[in-house]
């Protein structure tokens, strides 16, 4: 029998908060030596009390509107009781049964058809401490409790591990558009639970049992840990075996899931809401407000780049992946309005020069040096004939790499295009008699020594010439030879 | 003189004029702890030292005061005693639990910090019931109160340390917490003023917590004036504190005197009896006291009335229910990894595996009475009873609420007994527990209102003190206190002292 995979993912993202979710403590730990961004509140020590970090709360309900979820008008924290020594309360403040938002979804794009991925909800709670094993000591490092954790919950609408990884992208794609999360997965800003069973394929039912998995902490290991229990499960049941409803863990050096808690193990957590915290009550006017907020997301953008400017599907598809690019991309096409640099080219310029510099250097959009107000006047210097495109391509590598304009470059190391005839002929003239043998073969009709010519010309000029004038005058200059 | 007698404001009067100071005053309490409490045993931590050097620190000031002028704060130079269940900067907070015997707070709860702002002088931590639960302070892990009346019974409790200390002028007065009778029935038991405001009033910021949704600060003073005092000093909004209330603080004190001095002074305000109050099994001498006291409130012109609060039988179960379940939570956190007592860190040989140090931790470092409550809690949130019980509690506090409510739409205050019984016997009831939860049954029903209510004395039945309960609506503290007042104009049963 074939089977086919249906999975559900938790996606649990650190936000941008200046503060922690409760406390006044710094959020932004990394870095920073152990416990030294506690307070006796994030520490869980006898007496403190947590109040609602508001900011987190709009970051929240922002993220939530970009996946057209409904904010409902009450919501509420809750206690989440389970005892391990990263957690400083022995419980988790967290969102049970009036999470902040409920029922939205967002569109992925599977291999050229678009697939609806149901969000259940998005809800706010507080992450744990960090506990780090040496030398047979467990240590604790208490400054990420505290720090506000958004958990996006979705429907298990995704049928195969390549759809779990695209949900996985857009959500991070827009929780960086949305300038909630760095969604930076090396730094822990963003991990993953999957929820996977398998059914028959041609079934529409939802199976009774279903294997999750926790503690993952990049996309790899997402992807592996979902390839690897899709395994698991299909072999299970081609055997005639069951699948057991159980919590796995993910070993990523062995490559393969392991038993953490079976079905009879599992956790009561025991919710109930948490009694130091007011119910939040979230009026019209805020949500409309916060809703006031949203940027141009991903898709609507890519659209637009491909209606208002004509970009092919894929530049535009590159263009906006990352906000931070299709931000900088914005700002040069805006730059090059004036100085008649058309979106397109610019595009050409950034999906091509400037990706494949980045990619070298192995460095990030933040980094280049290159303003936006700068590409256009090399695309300017290119379209007055100033420079061949050739050319344009080094003076763009000592941009990047200097940071300067590009008329700058070109005036101090004379990279001008040479388009001035006299100068050139005296050239064309040299190189001709220079090479008898390729002028005997043109003139014995092998037309195609011609460019071998033009290309002598370029590098008798340093590639300033002026290609299409040389070309000109090679050919003319061959033909009079050839008469006479 | 006996300087350890006064009350708050009569000692403040004397520093006012200089005719003494604040560390005559403080060395005549630490005196006096020095007689009485080793029979009294209120404290569980003096601080002697710090108070005197406090004391004279105060003393500057009232001499700065005296030659310049301008304000004062109102408790500059007044000793004190707080309940062990508030965490004090530098000084040992236990909560009455060996689980925090070692604890040091690095920080001051907000009314601590209130306290200290008006010049309060810490003189001590007071003894309790282990995190606050029991009403007899015989679940304190260190040893158990004297009542100063009869050192042979119990003090009440939670809070029984700080009603013990006031009891016997061991302090001006002292903090308690109240989460369902624990500032209130001790105050009863000892003959002492204790206050319970309404929910929300005071900050919660420090106060190590029993049952969130329930405990409150208290002050226990040795008449109704101090405790609108203190009131005035540890009441209002607390940004660290999110179900603090920010609503303005009315200088209670200055309320009582509205009105006050005249024949009769609780014209026009309507008192409610209500009738489930007065129920089977009352010890007698405690009803006649209480019925005696609502013909003195009569007299003061107010009109009585019966009522019903006719959900009053489910408040036990309710509470029994909603404050284990909220406790279970909110002492898990004490499990010997960051702070407080860690089983086996002494020994030879620590022990390692981290789940057997945590729960040999909790098995040695709570008592019984605490287990048993995390016990009951941690059942009535289990999945596939939480319905059962957990929410059904919640709903039962509804009704209770709306009771008070209703009854509140006819009456200004309510009164009644504050306990069924006089102080028991040490031993008593230890051992049925049933027993001990009924000694709170006049005083849960508030607490999981969130309504204000004063224990005041009332008289005596076998020799032992009785308090009259009176309770307001939520925020009026004002009124509860002028019927209070009014009342210890017309008695003197407060004016009478133990002989210890």
């Amino acid at each position: 029998m074939e089977y086919e995979p249906v999975i559900g993912l938790e996606v649990h993202a650190q936000l941008l908060t200046r503060s922690k979710m409760f406390c006044a403590c710094s959020a932004d730990y990394a870095g920073a030596p152990p416990n030294t961004h506690v307070c006796p509140v994030c520490l869980g020590m006898p007496g403190s009390l947590p109040v609602i970090n508001q900011t987190a709360v709009e970051s929240t309900i922002l993220t939530a509107l970009a996946f057209h979820c409904e904010i409902p008008e009450f919501a509420k924290f809750d206690r989440k009781n389970y005892h391990y020594p990263d957690l400083m309360k022995g419980y988790q403040i967290s969102q049970y049964d009036l999470p902040l938002s409920v029922n939205g979804f967002v569109l992925i794009d599977d291999a050229g058809t678009i697939k609806r991925i149901g969000v259940r909800r998005v809800h706010l709670e507080e992450d744990t401490a960090k506990l780090f094993h040496v030398d047979g000591a467990s240590l604790i490092d208490v400054n990420r409790a505290g720090v506000p954790l958004m958990e996006i919950v979705s429907e298990p609408d995704m049928r195969s591990v390549e759809q779990a990884h695209l949900y996985a992208l857009k959500l991070r794609q827009i929780l960086r558009y949305l300038g909630v999360s760095s969604g930076d997965m090396e730094k822990g800003a963003m991990r993953f639970e999957a929820n996977i069973s398998l059914r028959p394929k041609g079934s529409t039912a939802l199976s009774p049992t279903r294997v999750e998995i926790k503690n993952l902490n990049s996309l790899r290991a997402m992807v592996h840990a979902t390839e690897f229990e899709i395994a698991r499960q299909t072999k299970l049941l081609q055997a005639g075996g069951t699948v057991e409803q159980e919590t796995m863990g993910w070993d990523e050096a062995r490559n393969a899931t392991f038993t953490q808690r079976s079905k009879e193990d599992a956790h009561d957590y025991r919710y109930f809401p948490e009694p130091d915290l007011p119910r939040l009550q979230v009026s019209r006017e805020w949500v409309a407000a916060i809703r006031a907020r949203l940027p141009e997301l991903p898709d609507e953008k890519r659209e637009r780049l491909m209606r208002e400017w004509g970009l092919s599907a894929y530049d535009a598809g590159v263009i906006t992946a990352e906000k931070e690019i299709a931000d900088y991309y914005d700002r040069t096409v805006q730059a090059g309005k004036a100085r008649g640099a058309d979106a397109k080219t610019i595009a050409n310029w950034v999906t091509g020069e400037l990706f494949r510099l980045m990619k070298d250097r192995n460095e990030e959009i933040g980094a280049v040096k290159i303003a936006p107000t700068q590409i256009p006047d090399l695309v300017a210097l290119v379209n007055a004939g100033t420079l061949s495109n050739t050319i344009a391509k080094t003076v763009f590598e000592e941009m990047y790499a200097s940071g300067r304009d590009a008329r700058a470059i070109v005036e101090e190391r004379g990279l001008a295009q040479i388009s001035d005839r006299g100068a050139l002929e005296g050239v064309v003239e040299q190189v001709l008699a220079e090479n008898p043998k390729p002028v005997g073969d043109y003139l014995a009709g092998k037309v195609a020594t011609a460019k071998f010519l033009v290309g002598q010309v370029m590098k008798a000029t340093r590639g300033q010439a002026n290609p299409a004038l040389v070309n000109e005058i090679v050919i003319l200059k061959l033909q009079a030879m050839k008469k006479a | 003189m006996e300087l350890c007698r006064l009350t708050l404001h009569q000692a403040r009067a004397l520093l006012e004029t200089g005719e003494i100071s604040s560390a005559a005053l403080t060395r005549a309490v630490l005196d006096r702890i020095d007689a009485v409490d080793a029979r009294v045993q209120a404290y569980l931590t003096v601080v002697a030292d710090r108070a005197l050097e406090q004391a004279r620190a105060a003393d500057a000031r009232w001499t700065e005061h005296r030659r310049k002028g301008g304000a004062t704060p109102p408790l500059l130079g007044i000793p004190m005693a707080l309940k062990d269940e508030i965490c004090t900067r530098g000084v040992r907070t236990t909560a009455g639990s060996k689980i925090l015997g070692n604890f040091v707070p690095p920080y001051d709860a907000t009314v601590m910090e209130k306290l200290n702002a008006a010049g309060g002088i810490l003189i001590g931590k007071t003894n309790q019931d282990e995190f606050a639960m029991g009403s007899s302070t015989e679940n304190s892990r260190y040893f158990t109160t004297r009542n100063p009346w009869d050192l042979e019974r119990v003090p009440g409790g939670s809070s029984g340390g700080s009603a013990a200390a006031v009891a016997a002028d061991e302090a001006l007065f002292a903090l308690g917490t109240d989460t369902g009778g624990s500032v209130r029935q001790p105050a009863g038991l000892t003959n002492t003023v204790g206050l319970r405001p309404t929910y929300g009033r005071v900050s919660r910021y420090g106060v190590i917590a029993f049952a969130s949704s329930l405990d409150q600060v208290g002050p226990i003073t040795k008449d109704v004036r101090d405790a609108a005092i203190v009131l005035s000093v540890i009441a209002g909004h607390d940004p660290r504190e999110a179900t603090s209330v920010n609503r303005p603080v009315p200088d209670y004190a200055s309320v009582l005197d509205v009105g006050a001095h005249v024949v009769a002074p609780l014209q026009g305000v309507r008192v409610g009896v209500p009738r489930e109050y007065f129920i089977q099994g009352m010890q007698p001498g405690v009803e006649h006291a209480v019925r005696e006291a609502i013909r003195v409130l009569e007299s003061l012109g107010a009109t009585t009335q019966e009522v019903t609060l006719p959900h009053t039988d489910y408040a036990l179960p309710a509470y029994y229910l909603i404050a284990p379940a909220e406790a279970s939570a909110n002492l898990a956190r004490y499990d010997g990894v960051k702070y407080g007592y860690r089983w086996g860190f002494d020994s030879a040989q620590p022990a390692n595996e981290m789940w057997e140090v945590m729960r040999a931790t909790r098995g040695d470092g709570f008592g019984a009475e605490v287990k048993r409550r995390i016990m009951l809690g941690t059942y009535a949130l289990s999945a596939g009873y939480y319905d059962a019980y957990y929410l059904k509690a919640q709903k039962v506090r509804t009704l209770i609420k709306q009771d008070f409510d209703r009854a509140f739409d006819n009456v200004d205050v309510l009164v009644g007994p504050t306990s069924p019984s006089v102080a028991f016997k040490i031993g008593e009831k230890v051992d049925d527990p049933l027993q001990m939860y009924l000694a709170d049954v006049f005083t849960l029903a508030q607490a999981l209102a969130g309504i204000p209510a004063i224990s005041i004395p009332c008289g005596f039945a076998e020799n032992l003190p009785v308090g009259l309960q009176i309770m307001g609506r939520a925020f009026d503290e004002e009124r509860v206190l002028r019927v209070a007042y009014a009342y210890e104009r017309a008695t003197e049963w407060h004016k009478r002292k133990p002989a210890v």
